[in-house]
Formats: C-alpha cells, structure tokens, sequence
C-alpha cells in the first residue's frame, strides 16, 4: 500500500506547519509585513494580521495537484493564536477570481460574521475583521460565501487558537488540521490528510521526546463525510473539548470529532520508537490520513 | 504524366502543409479556448491482468493532451504501482502498472487511476480469477471447450445429411428458409455484440466504423470467393454455397470461440454447465445450415467433403477460445466480430438468391419458406437463451 514519490512543491511544508502559528517561521523583517503585535493600556495585545485570500495548485499528495483557494497561499491558512482578552485586527484582502470571507468562530457582534448575506468580500476588495479573543480554546476560521461546501473545501480554512490568560502547562506543542480533497469534483474525497499532504507524516515521522507533555491542537474541516477521527498507537490521550475547560472531560485513544469539531489533546510518551496514528475509519488512513511519530529518548541538559 | 499534371497534383498538398504550419505555429485554438484552458484528460484501460498478489493494468491515452499518471487507489485506498513505459502518456500511448495488490479470489475489486489534475478513472474486476496464461494445460482445457461448443455440435448437425436428402421438395424449401432465418439470427446476434464492442473501445479507435469496415472487407471478400469457385464450376453449384456457408459459420464460431476465451480469462462470465449445453445446441443447427444447400441440390457428397465442411465450420471455435484468452485485445475482438458478420451476411444474400432462382416469386412467399424463416429464427432464439 503508499503513494508512488515525494511531493516536491508544498506550499507549506507539514513538519513546518506543525508548529508555525502566527507566521513564527517567518524572519524578522517579512514576519513584520504580515504580523504585528502592539501592548494596550489593559496589558492585553493588539493582533494585527494581514491575510488574503488567492487562487494557487497546490500539491496534495506526489504529482497529484488541486486548483485550491487559499489564505496566503496555503492550505490549511495560517494559524491564527492569541490569549484571551487580546484584540484580533485582520485585514483582509481578497486577491481570488472568487467573492470570499473569512468568518471565526468565537465571541463577535454580527458585523464582524463574515457570514451574513452582503458580507462577502468581492475579488480585489478589503475588509477589516476586528474582535476580541474570547473564548479560549480551540477554535477555527473559514470562508462562509455560498457554495459553502465548495468554499470550503477548496482549501478556506485555518486554526485559530485562543490560550487562557493563565496560560497552559508547557508543551512540545503542534497544530493538526483534519483535511480531505475532491479532486475529481464528485463531492467524495479522493485524498485525505492531517494539515493537507496525504502521508506526509509516514514519510516524515514527527519527531517527540520521550516523557515531555505533548498538546495536540486538533481540528477536523473535512468536507463531505459527517465525522472524522484520531487514533493514536500504543498510548492513551487526554481529551479537551473545544479547549474551554482546563481539566479533561476524557481519556481515550480515539477521538471522533463533527465537522467543525476541534479539541485538544495532551500525551507524553512513554516509550521511545515509532508510534502510529491514523483515522480510525480505515478508508480515510487507506487514503493519505495517517502518520508516525518518532519518540526519542530524553537529551541530557 | 507531363510536368504541368504534376503541378496540379502538388499544389493543394503544398496548401494544406502550409496550413497545418501555420495552425500548429500561431495556435489559432488558443482565441477559442484561452492559454489556461484545462487539459482533456481521458484514460482507458486497455487489459487488466491477475497475478498472483498482484493487478497488472494496462493504460492507454485516448484523448488528445499529454495525461500524467500521479497515483493509484484499489478499492479506497492508495497503493504503490511500477509502470513500464513512464507515468506521462503522450496521445495514444500506453503504459503498464503493474499493483502489488493482494486481491481475493472470486471477490470484486476497482482500480482508480488518478492524473495529476485530480481527474480519476475506475476498472472494475466483477470477479477476480487469476488470469491463465499460456500453457500446455490452457491450451487443451480451451479446445476442449471450443471441441464442446464447436466442432462436434457442427458435426452432429452434418449427420441430418442422410434424412435432409430424402426430403420433398417441399420440405427443401422449408430447410433453407430455416437456414437463412438461423443465420439472420446469428448476423443480428453478432452484430449487436459487434457494436456493443464497438462502444468500449478508446474513441479515438473509431470502433463502429472499425467493426463495419471489417463486415464489408468480408462480405465483398466471400462475393469475390463465390463468384470464382462459380466460374471454375468445377464442384458443384450445391457444394460451392455449402462451402460459403462453412466459411461464414467458421468466421462467426471463431468470433464466439473469441468470446468464450476473453470471458473466461477477463471473469466477466463464469463458464458454467448451462452455458456450455446452450451452444452446444445452439451450434447444432449450424451443421444443419451447412449440409441444407448439398442435400438440395441433389449433389454425389463423400463423406471426406461433409467432414471438410464440418472443419471449416467447427474448429475455429478452437483457434478463438486460444486467442480471446491468450492475446485478448478489444480491438482484434471488434475486428473479428465484425468479420464474422460479414461473412454471415453474404452466406444469407447466397442461400437467398437460390432460393430465389429456384422458386417463382409467389412461391418465395409459399407457407413451408415463410414457416421455415420463422422457425429458423425461433429455434436460434429459444437456445439462444440459454446461453444468456
């Protein structure tokens, strides 16, 4: 079973992606363009972004591409991370052939939906989203123009993580967002994946340290199927809904989430090697959604 | 031809080179279609092959862009695959992948190729067998079967010979009514499978022009063939049509014998007891056609000449099952399918003029040749069934 090759031409490279948010990996100068933060009298930060949304092919799996509307040209968008209380300023400027949006999930007034009939973004125009960062958790932002299914899959999405004020325990932390692609327009996925490239975490195991907490910020915008899941190997997982409470509702193996269902989960390994994970329904694994993580055994400090 | 005649013949060929130059050059498409128009992606599967633990799928580019091979699914799931001739398939080209893929026996499986546009075509195994290849054992398990469905049917048929020459003249008229109505029968058959192949094949093959060229070439082949053996009239006027329609039943056996093969080895159709018994019986009357023209014509027939017929008739059934096995290619297939109604066909036209030449026109519509058409046609549907 597997793909045939490598994908050469990622627009964003999954090990990078991982633990990218609010264009971390950018240096200095270009992250300046695209990301700004400024205190406010309260302490809390001003967030400014700067997204749009543009048409590009982008590789899913080797030799395999899709023509994806994209946030700054990638798929899954950008991640978006703030602590609660924060103020969130996206400027967002519509550079695709289509009327786009982009609509958060969390506390905003209606103006600020992006969801509503008459607030799509017309191709070559602006609009300024600005809201609190408010509730924490994990949370996700899409495009909302009609057709929704079509928006969407196309690749309009991203994770939007918003921490308690307290913060959270320290981690080795990492996004995952949950993905499939119609290639041959037939409303069925033909690839599915964690943040896009089918495999890409077989081929290039996720590398973790054997007894450090690791948190997952787990997303599902899978179109078309009702459900998706996670199943990890040989482990058990703490399990937090949307992110909004502090203590696990759960612990388990094996998570299922909705469409636009999102939780966090925490683990440490125990043992060092490989560890497999997957979705449990075993087409979407036969079909690019499944990955390895490498435990490594602790470096001496 | 003087230098002026030559002229005139190459002018318009330099006119047309000219244009394609300038058609394949300034790309005048381009106006119609704009430069992103996206490429016409069209895939076909030529053979699929079972191995053991493995789909061996060859690939054909029947439409006109440049198609790339980016992945392969069986059954829902992405597998590896080796090709033989590359992944980017020019107009035309083919390529063998060849999916380490543990099917089951028996059990239906669907391979999807996917471009790397994202567009995807499917095969479906209805039921997976492992596919023969050629052998000792094949070979003689296929003539064996073709011995079953051919031959001795044929040659059972022949053995009416003795009755038929016996018959009223009555009793003549109705016995070549009902050879004309079981052929009629069979070129209707083996036009509608003829077509139906036709269908499947990459378009760029133009399949239904492929399968009625094929016709034509053998009706005005066995015209030719007739007129001949007629002129030399050596044997006589009985034995020569009793060869034509030897020839035209042999042709049309071979392309069920062809069937039975690619059937067999494609798992299309599961070979059973039914299926063998209904074309044993229904090629039975095809001996009967045979020997109809010699017992009218009141002709001396050694038994050499009946066994002769019999061979011509019979064992190409043989010759198809080992093709339609072991070299099967959808396009031989529409080829010979469409050979073997031609050949049909003119047997009819001969067997009808005959009839005719021997009999006033009121008589052509008398009660034992209209009985007889009917009952030809109505014998061939009834064991036709069973075949199914």
């Amino acid at each position: 079973m597997g793909l045939v090759g490598h994908v050469t031409t990622a627009a964003n490279k999954p090990g990078t992606f991982l633990r990218t948010w609010n264009f971390s990996d950018l240096p200095p100068e270009q992250r300046a363009a695209v990301y700004r933060e400024s205190r406010r009298p309260d302490g809390s930060l001003l967030r400014e972004y700067e997204i749009y949304a543009v048409d590009r092919e982008i590789e899913i799996a080797p030799g395999l591409f899709f023509p994806a509307w994209t946030y700054n040209g990638q798929v899954p968008g950008p991640t978006i991370r703030a602590t609660e209380g924060d103020r969130i300023r996206v400027t967002f400027k519509n550079a695709g052939a289509h009327p786009h949006s982009m609509h958060f999930h969390g506390w905003h007034p209606p103006e600020m939906d992006g969801a509503l009939p008459g607030q799509e973004v017309e191709p070559g125009a602006t609009f300024v989203y600005e809201f609190d960062a408010d509730p924490f958790g994990l949370h996700l932002y899409h495009c909302h123009t009609v057709p929704l299914k079509r928006h969407i899959h196309k690749g309009l999405y991203g994770a939007f993580i918003v921490d308690p004020r307290r913060g959270r325990p320290p981690a080795d932390e990492m996004v995952m967002v949950m993905n499939g692609f119609d290639t041959n327009f037939d409303s069925e996925n033909e690839v599915y994946a964690v943040n896009t490239i089918a495999n890409a975490y077989m081929q290039e195991p996720i590398r973790v340290e054997v007894g450090r907490l690791v948190r997952i910020y787990l997303v599902n915008v899978t179109e078309f199927d009702p459900l998706n899941s996670l199943h990890l190997h040989g482990m058990f997982f703490d399990v937090f809904r949307t992110g909004t409470q502090l203590s696990p509702s759960e612990r388990s193996d094996t998570l299922m989430l909705c469409q636009g269902e999102r939780a966090i989960i925490e683990t440490t390994f125990r043992y060092p090697g490989n560890f497999m994970f997957h979705a449990h329904q075993s087409e979407f694994a036969e079909l690019g959604w499944m990955g390895l993580f490498r435990a490594q055994p602790p470096r001496d400090t | 031809m003087t230098a002026m005649r030559w002229a005139l013949l190459i002018a318009p060929l330099v006119m047309i080179a000219s244009l394609l130059t300038w058609i394949v050059t300034s790309h005048p498409e381009r106006a119609v279609g704009g430069d992103d128009r996206p490429p016409v992606e069209r895939l076909t599967f030529q053979r699929v092959v079972l191995e053991p633990g493995a789909i061996v799928a060859t690939i054909l580019n029947d439409g006109p862009d440049r198609v790339a091979i980016a992945q392969v699914q069986v059954d829902d799931a992405f597998w590896t695959f080796e090709s033989d001739r590359g992944q980017s398939l020019g107009h035309l080209r083919e390529t063998t992948l060849r999916i380490p893929y543990p099917w089951v026996e028996g059990e239906a499986h669907v391979v999807r190729v996917l471009t790397s546009t994202g567009a995807s075509f499917e095969h479906e195994i209805a039921v997976a067998l492992e596919t023969p290849i050629v052998s000792f054992r094949q070979a003689a398990t296929f003539a064996l079967i073709g011995l079953y469905v051919g031959v001795l049917p044929v040659a059972i048929g022949l053995m009416w010979f003795p009755f038929l020459r016996r018959l009223s003249r009555r009793g003549m008229d109705f016995l070549l009514a009902l050879t004309i109505g079981l052929l009629a029968f069979l070129l209707v058959d083996g036009a509608h499978e003829g077509l139906e192949s036709a269908g499947e094949l990459p378009s760029s093959l133009q399949g239904t022009a492929l399968f009625i060229a094929a016709g034509a070439a053998a009706f005005i082949g066995l015209e030719a063939l007739g007129a001949r053996l007629h002129r030399r009239s050596t044997p006589a006027a009985g034995t020569v049509l009793a060869l034509l329609v030897a020839i035209g039943i042999g042709v049309h056996n071979f392309g069920e014998g062809l069937a039975i093969g690619s059937a067999f080895v494609l798992g299309q159709a599961t070979l059973g007891t039914l299926l063998i018994v209904g074309f044993t019986l229904h090629n039975t009357t095809e001996g009967l056609a045979i020997v109809a023209p010699l017992a009218r014509a009141g002709d001396r027939v050694p038994l050499r000449l009946l066994a002769q017929l019999g061979a011509i008739g019979g064992l190409p059934t043989i010759a198809g099952a080992w093709v339609g096995g072991f070299v099967y290619s959808p396009v031989w297939a529409v080829v010979f399918l469409g050979v073997g109604v031609g050949a049909i066909a003119q047997v009819v036209v001969q067997i009808g003029r005959q009839v005719g030449r021997a009999t006033s026109a009121p008589a052509l519509a008398s009660g034992p040749v209209l009985s007889g058409l009917v009952a030809g046609f109505a014998v061939m549907y009834v064991t036709g069934m069973l075949v199914g």
